[in-house]
């Protein structure tokens, strides 16, 4: 593998006797598009404000491009930011503000027009160079504070929740226009976000974040079907857990005794996390199935429906198993010919082992 | 020494850096001359020569000369009468200006108010003594209309006189607290009270003078403390009995020549009044529970 | 419901006619034509205007009142600026307290501010001049000054900084060129605030007077003879047209700043 473009180790950082991040360990490579994910307050913000370098570590090390950080104030490093209020300069022109960069660098008049009209067609603004930059939408403040930022050729782009001022609609399509913009530039982004669909639909690694310290670094697919974690997999879609425990290993095999399904064997690999300390087993609702008629599972249990949740192309059941109180949910497809079963109904859940994941 | 260099380069000292230059002029222009008056007052001095031997003489004469207490016992009947009647009238018209005024018009309504202030201070306080004086607006009027015979004449030179043009010079002063304060107070609180079923009257007493009751203490403060500190309102429309104080201090330094006395009394004023405000200041806390 | 709105019309009528009752008979007392200031009134006549033109006294006192005003208004903003960015900007030890004796000037009585400037420049051994009633100004312009840049400050998005920054300006053209202009408005208003209250200034200055008198301190000394009366109420209308001139422009400049941050105008002026 090539040199990372930002390697982060060991890095804590402290408001006075508060940890907000703690022995941060993290290389994100050129040309990715990472992102931060993790609830409000977890320290994503602060992290990526040490990369910008408006937080001084308290200790470890941040290394972009191979150089370290220590010491270089915001305006050296190679790194640009999209803030979360677009932090557009209210008293210039959308034109001043893209080219506000450029003539901090002392670069030729041509040349910054050229680079500006560029940026302004790159980002979809053609026409608005000359418009105050209080006179715009939420979506075009957020294209000017992005043309402002990759004007410069960053080697990293960091974005603090960069659409999350944005409506639902407006949010969705500028997902995909982070996207392409990104494929298309070939710079670094690390994007920071608490909404996971977000995570998940745009980048092509994950850091998942709790308390200042991060928990996975993943791809999308490895977080959500392999999660290390309990917190992750909970924190990352839906996910039942029944308890568990470790009776035997054998080889690649482990023997288990799971709560309402009894004595299983499962493959050494479904322990994501590691053996140590594992006492769940968590399964996604879409793994279940509601079975009907003569339909057959792999393994199938009696359980009793409690809630029905009707989404039109979805049913969300919440069903009781035997031997467990807390119900657990799935989820099925309206597909033709299937009913919605009712509150109280007996229903025949079927499962396979293969869905299993012990996490601890 | 890496410990002060990475001190330098933090967030506190980057701010007592900056409000350095602010800090000292205070310092130098508030702090030490105030220290320097307290010390003078435990001076004393004859005609132009200063005694530095300590002494509370000055402080024994300012409490105990029959002349000193009554003129410090009328100050502050006067401070405390005039900050009651300016926040009696600026309430009702803050109120007025918050509840009965469109949004759009308050700014407007606020400016006009404070317009008046900002006539000559000299020229406000004398335009009064014509306003109130024997042949003038107020007795004119009244003579002119036959309501009255003989000019009253219990308007001007007295007390009454001080009391009312004072409240005029501060009444914008203790609107605007008020005003803000009222700004602050939740509609939908008010609203609430109403559907719990509280009457107009109740409803004010209950909710809306609690939650305001903020503005009203820095009213008073605002308005209380600077009244006792005036000496020409008291010289121009408060007559010989309407004397403050003030210009009893103002007398000791300049044409008395006796500096000492004029400091103690000036510390001895400035002490009870901020007595006075901090013993207001905790009644509020103890009886009035407004938001915190 | 009607009872009420009627109560607070009277009230409210009667509240403006006391609060305008001595700005409004200002100028009507300036173009009286007489030499006795009360009524009735006698014709119209500008002769107390003119007055104002021939009188050198009276001249000297403006100038010198102007120039302490001026240098008043430029020192305190200063200081202010210092103090509005230091407390918005940074937390430091001792914030708050440090804050609240700098605001003091504010509440404290005037004449305690008088008397304890006349000690020092007595005992220091200096001599009374326009420049310890200047000194005195700044000293109760500042809080004033503060009050207004603070909020200017305030409205100030820390991010707009940090963006300045991370594109690469230095900390001092970021000043220049993304604070500065967007205070400005303020800036102006609070130049603006302290001239005129140091134009009006009278208790400070009468103590600190030396030899030179200031506007008001010439006025308190004109107010003693009678023939000089209309003479004074042409004057007191002059001030009171260049206050309000002044002040609408301030007011002008808050809003601008106003509308130049984003920020919705909730009004109120100070
Ligand atoms: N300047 C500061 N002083 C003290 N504590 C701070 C400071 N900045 C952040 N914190 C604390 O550090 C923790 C992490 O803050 P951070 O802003 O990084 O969270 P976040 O993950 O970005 O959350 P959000 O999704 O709400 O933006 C929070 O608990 C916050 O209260
Ligand atoms: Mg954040």
């Amino acid at each position: 593998m090539t040199q990372p473009i930002i390697r982060l180790s060991g890095l804590d950082k402290f408001y006075g006797e508060f940890q907000a991040l703690s022995q941060i360990d993290l290389d994100i490579q050129t040309g990715e598009f990472f992102s931060l994910l993790g609830p409000s307050g977890c320290g994503k913000t602060t992290l990526l404000r040490a990369i910008a370098g408006f937080e001084t570590l308290s200790s470890g090390s941040l290394h972009i491009d191979g150089v370290s950080m220590e010491g270089v104030p915001a305006n050296k490093r190679p790194t640009n930011m999209v803030f979360q209020s677009y932090a557009i300069f209210p008293h210039m022109s959308v034109a001043e503000n893209i080219a506000y960069g450029l003539k901090a660098r002392k670069l030729p008049k041509a040349e910054i027009k050229a680079s500006v009209a560029e940026a302004i067609n790159m980002v979809g603004l053609e026409g608005f160079d000359d418009r105050a930059s209080h006179a715009l939408s939420g979506g075009q403040r957020q294209r000017v504070a992005l043309a402002r930022a990759l004007v410069l050729k960053p080697r990293v782009l960091l974005l603090d929740e960069p659409l999350s001022a944005l409506d639902k609609k407006l949010r969705e399509q500028m997902q995909s226009e982070l996207r392409r913009l990104q494929r298309a530039v070939g710079i670094t982004f690390v994007l920071v976000t608490h909404d996971q669909e977000e995570a998940l639909t745009m980048s092509d690694r994950i850091a998942v974040m709790f308390d200042g310290k991060i928990e996975q670094v993943a791809s999308p697919q490895i977080l959500y079907g392999k999660p290390s974690t309990r917190k992750v997999a909970a924190f990352i879609g839906m996910m039942n857990f029944l308890d568990a425990k470790v009776l035997t290993t054998s080889g690649d095999n482990l023997e288990v005794e799971v709560q309402s399904l009894g004595k299983l064997t499962l493959p050494l690999e479904q322990a994501t996390g590691g053996l140590d300390g594992c006492n769940s087993v968590g399964v996604r609702p879409e793994m279940l199935t509601i079975l009907m008629g003569s339909q057959t599972s792999e393994r199938e249990i009696e359980a009793e429906v409690t809630e029905v949740y009707y989404y039109g192309d979805m049913t969300y059941y919440d069903v009781k198993l035997p031997a467990k109180e807390d119900p657990i949910t799935v989820t099925m497809r309206n597909t033709a010919g299937r009913e919605v079963l009712e509150v109280g109904a007996k229903a025949r859940v079927g499962w396979s082992t293969s869905s299993l994941l012990l996490l601890k | 020494m890496v410990g002060f260099q990475k001190w330098r380069r933090s967030e506190s000292a980057q701010g007592l850096f900056l409000i350095s230059p602010t800090l000292g002029f205070a310092l130098l222009l508030l702090a030490v001359p105030l220290i320097m008056v307290v010390a003078l007052s435990f001076w004393t001095q004859d005609y132009l020569t200063l005694d530095r031997t300590f002494t509370t003489a000055n402080y024994q004469t300012a409490w105990t000369e029959p002349m000193y207490q009554y003129l410090m016992a009328r100050s502050l009947k006067i401070s405390i009468f005039v900050t009651a009647v300016t926040v009696l009238v600026a309430y009702p018209v803050a109120y007025f200006i918050s509840f009965h005024v469109v949004p759009k018009r308050k700014a407007m309504w606020i400016f006009l108010i404070t317009i008046p202030f900002w006539t000559s201070y000299l020229m406000r306080i004398f335009l009064w003594k014509v306003i109130l004086g024997y042949n003038g607006v107020i007795n004119g009027t009244l003579t002119g209309f036959g309501i009255i015979d003989e000019p009253l004449s219990f308007i001007l030179y007295n007390q009454n006189a001080v009391v009312i043009t004072l409240a005029h010079a501060w009444i914008p002063f203790a609107i605007l607290p008020i005003f803000v304060a009222l700004e602050r107070v939740d509609r939908s609180l008010i609203e609430a009270a109403e559907d719990l079923g509280d009457s107009g009257i109740r409803r004010f007493f209950r909710v809306t003078l609690p939650l305001s009751m903020p503005g009203v203490i820095a009213a008073t403060i605002i308005v209380f403390i600077p009244t006792i500190g005036d000496y020409v309102t008291p010289r121009l429309v408060g007559g010989p009995n309407g004397l403050m104080i003030s210009n009893m201090i103002e007398l000791q330094f300049k044409k008395a020549n006796n500096a000492p006395l004029g400091a103690a009394l000036a510390i001895s004023a400035m002490g009870i009044v901020t007595f006075f405000a901090l013993v207001f200041l905790w009644m509020n806390r103890k009886y009035v529970r407004g938001p915190s | 419901m009607r009872g009420k709105i009627g109560f607070f019309k009277w009230f409210i009528g009667f509240f403006l006619l006391f609060l305008y009752g001595p700005a409004i008979l200002l100028p009507v007392f300036a173009f009286n034509a007489s030499s006795i200031v009360s009524f009735p009134l006698s014709g119209f006549t500008t002769e107390w205007f003119s007055v104002l033109l021939t009188n050198g006294t009276l001249h000297v006192a403006a100038r010198n009142s102007l120039l302490i005003a001026v240098t008043t208004a430029i020192f305190s903003t200063l200081l202010a600026v210092l103090a509005a960015r230091a407390s918005t900007r940074f937390s430091f030890f001792g914030r708050r307290s440090i804050m609240g004796f700098v605001m003091l000037p504010m509440v404290l009585p005037e004449i305690i501010i008088g008397v304890s400037l006349l000690v020092v420049i007595i005992q220091m051994g200096f001599e009374l001049s326009l420049w310890s009633i200047t000194m005195g100004h700044i000293l109760i312009c500042t809080p004033f000054c503060i009050a207004i840049l603070s909020s200017a400050f305030m409205n100030l998005d820390k991010s707009l900084e940090e963006a300045s920054f991370d594109l690469g300006q230095t900390r001092w053209n970021t000043f220049w060129l993304v604070i500065f202009p967007l205070v400005m408005p303020g800036i102006v208003a609070s130049l603006l605030i302290a001239f005129t209250i140091s134009l009006d200034e009278f208790i400070i200055a009468f103590f600190l007077a030396g030899t030179e008198p200031t506007l008001p301190v010439y006025i308190w000394g004109q107010l003693r003879f009678p023939a000089k009366l209309p003479g004074l109420m042409a004057l007191g209308t002059v001030l009171l047209l260049v206050s309000i001139g002044l002040l609408l422009i301030a007011d002008f400049f808050r809003r601008r700043g106003i509308r130049k941050t984003g920020i919705e105008n909730t009004g109120g002026f100070l």
